[in-house]
């Protein structure tokens, strides 16, 4: 491969055994070095976060953001309790969570232990299809169909709710809880339903005394990751549950999350460097750490309770 | 726990009765429990048809959006989502499957492997507004890209990286351990066993996964109005470096308003979003289709 020169050209020295080296060296960096990237992306927003949320600090107490009761940064008078946005979150996802989660569990058990194959391919396709629809139109669907369901039961619902949105936050999570669930429950082996069946115990008996406690780790790991993903939904909740910081626990009153609050704020016009634009931050990075604990906590039950099964 | 012994053929006893019933009742109730799902879905895509079909037309998707509902369209909108589409698979799409290869073909087991593992898939639990955030900070102020279409694809393509990243490992996992054996029995290199044998085979599952991920960014709205686009724009982008709106963000400012015909002008958009997505779906579902004929 060497050329006829004395000197070896570049395209000699390449595609020598050294020059092979070196490429494979090069390509084996390059490929590090977008894998490690992802790593940088994590630090960008903590640091992103982190630097505005320590200003708003210095002029907010850490008490007051914690403990006072009123959200009105935007007013004369300010206040920076983050509690009635807290609870809006909580609210929401609570609700969304005490739809989702039996409705979520219970589709998962129907499609690993009841419905034939024929069944399941159609089914998991079309629930899928639910996780995929964008959230403005589940905002749609709350604001134009749901909320006025609501209002002809309980007339007292206000226009913008927290129940509507926590309804249309259920529907959207059901597949998170379902299809990871599932996986679960099929996870555990049929020599453990068998041995149930052997013993006597109808469907129902090794489908909740024997399958679901096997796949508990995993049923509960879905759990979790619902109900974050329920606390940082954004759109279905700013367009349905209202902008009004609000600190109550009826859901038929209009109140105001964590993510409707970024969204208000941002849509207004908020200068860089002002205390308006890093209660943004503030509230993001609140939100931030709320997420990230329970992502964390749903690995940490998956990896350690994990039942292995061979 | 279960009932007295009871010679076969005899009548069934009330304590096994009661254990049959039981078990009828929860049958129907996990039935009825996915019927939910797919009742919301249906009642759901019903609600938005009746709003919007009566006001779909050739004119509204050629038309800009308007403050008179009945001359608004989604033109601007339309054309932002496929720019914002394009330049967010351009620029997630290399990285992404760069690090998925270096995670399941070069990485060795260590700390470092395993924080990067742990990251990406913290990374895909951040909720997205707060990569919104990022992106302002970041690439709206920090790096002075301004309210453009590139501030706005960097932000939605680091929100799906992780997405992609997964289902490309994924691919890559599946291709079977022997064609490595083969190519590099041969001689190759790794470099020349990742391009040669375990890309191409990965191919069809990464594109599909890469598809999913994007028809996640075109729904996105939050991460884009913190980085500043906008309800309102009467131009079709020109750079990527313009003003820009997209469709889930033309029909939010829709639903803002309170007038009757305006919520039909949301209605009218999400069909045509829909309509996005579904194509987008269709495409990677064919993909599949082709990856499994061929395994």
């Amino acid at each position: 491969m060497a050329s006829h020169e004395g000197a070896p050209s570049v395209q000699a020295v390449l595609s020598g055994k050294r020059g092979r080296r070196i490429r494979e060296a090069a390509i084996r960096g390059a490929l590090f070095a977008c894998a490690a990237a992802s790593t940088l992306v994590t630090v960008g927003v903590v640091l992103v976060l982190l630097g505005e949320t320590v200003a708003f600090f210095r002029e907010v107490s850490i008490g007051e953001f914690l403990t006072s009761t009123r959200w009105e940064p935007m007013f004369q008078e300010q206040h920076f309790g983050v509690l009635p946005l807290l609870v809006g979150s909580v609210l929401v996802a609570g609700g969304a969570g005490v739809i989702a989660l039996p409705l979520g569990l219970m589709t998962a058990i129907f499609l690993s232990e009841y419905s034939g194959p024929r069944l399941r391919k159609v089914l998991k396709p079309v629930l899928e299809v639910l996780a995929g629809i964008p959230t403005v139109v589940y905002g749609y669907f709350a604001l134009t169909f749901v909320t006025p369901l609501l209002r002809t039961v309980f007339p007292q619902t206000d226009v913008f709710n927290a129940a509507s949105a926590s309804i249309v936050v259920g529907i959207m999570i059901i597949p998170t809880v379902s299809s990871l669930s599932e996986d679960a429950l099929r996870a555990v082996p049929n020599a453990l339903r068998e041995g149930a069946y052997g013993l006597g115990a109808t469907k129902l008996e090794v489908a909740t005394r024997v399958v679901v406690p096997g796949a508990l780790s995993g049923i509960i790991a879905s759990f979790i990751l619902a109900i974050s993903r329920a606390v940082g939904e954004t759109m279905a909740v700013t367009i349905a549950a209202g902008n009004l910081p609000n600190l109550t626990l009826n859901p038929l009153e209009s109140i105001q999350t964590m993510t409707a609050f970024i969204v208000q704020a941002s849509l207004g016009d908020t200068p860089q460097g002002t205390l308006a634009f890093r209660t943004l931050f503030a509230v993001a990075m609140t939100l931030f750490l709320i997420t990230l604990a329970m992502n964390i906590l749903s690995q940490w039950i998956l990896a350690r309770f994990r039942e292995e099964y061979q | 726990m279960s009932g007295p012994p009871r010679p076969i053929g005899s009548a069934e006893s009330a304590f096994d009765r009661r254990r049959r019933i039981y078990g009828l009742v929860f049958a129907w109730l996990c039935g009825f429990a996915t019927l939910v799902g797919v009742a919301a879905l249906a009642v759901l895509l019903v609600d938005v048809l009746i709003d919007g079909l009566p006001r779909l037309d050739v004119a509204f998707l050629t038309s800009f959006a308007s403050r008179l509902p009945e001359r608004a369209g989604v033109k601007a909108a339309l054309a932002g989502s496929i720019w914002i589409m394009a330049l967010t698979a351009l620029i997630a799409f290399p990285v992404s499957v760069a690090a998925a290869i270096y995670l399941e073909e070069y990485a060795p087991r260590s700390w470092l492997t395993k924080t990067i593992q742990t990251n990406i898939a913290n990374l895909a639990g951040i909720p997205s507004i707060v990569y919104g955030i990022l992106g302002l900070a970041l690439f709206v102020r920090a790096l002075g890209l301004d309210r453009s279409i590139l501030s706005g694809a960097l932000t939605l393509a680091l929100l799906i990286m992780p997405v992609i990243i997964m289902a490309a490992q994924e691919a890559v996992r599946a291709v079977p351990p022997t064609i490595r054996e083969a190519a590099y029995g041969l001689g190759a290199t790794r470099w020349q066993v990742v391009r040669g044998q375990v890309l191409p085979m990965a191919l069809p599952g990464i594109l599909t996964g890469t598809i999913l991920a994007l028809s996640r960014a075109v729904g996105e709205t939050a991460p884009l109005i913190m980085v500043g686009a906008v309800g309102f724009i009467a131009f079709t982008p020109q750079g990527v470096m313009d003003q820009f709106t997209v469709l889930p963000l033309q029909i939010y400012s829709w639903i803002s308003r309170p007038q009757d015909e305006f919520r039909e002008l949301a209605a009218a958009g999400i069909i045509v979003l829909l309509a996005l997505l579904l194509t987008m779906n269709a495409i990677a579902i064919v993909l599949r289709n082709r990856a499994q004929r061929h395994s």
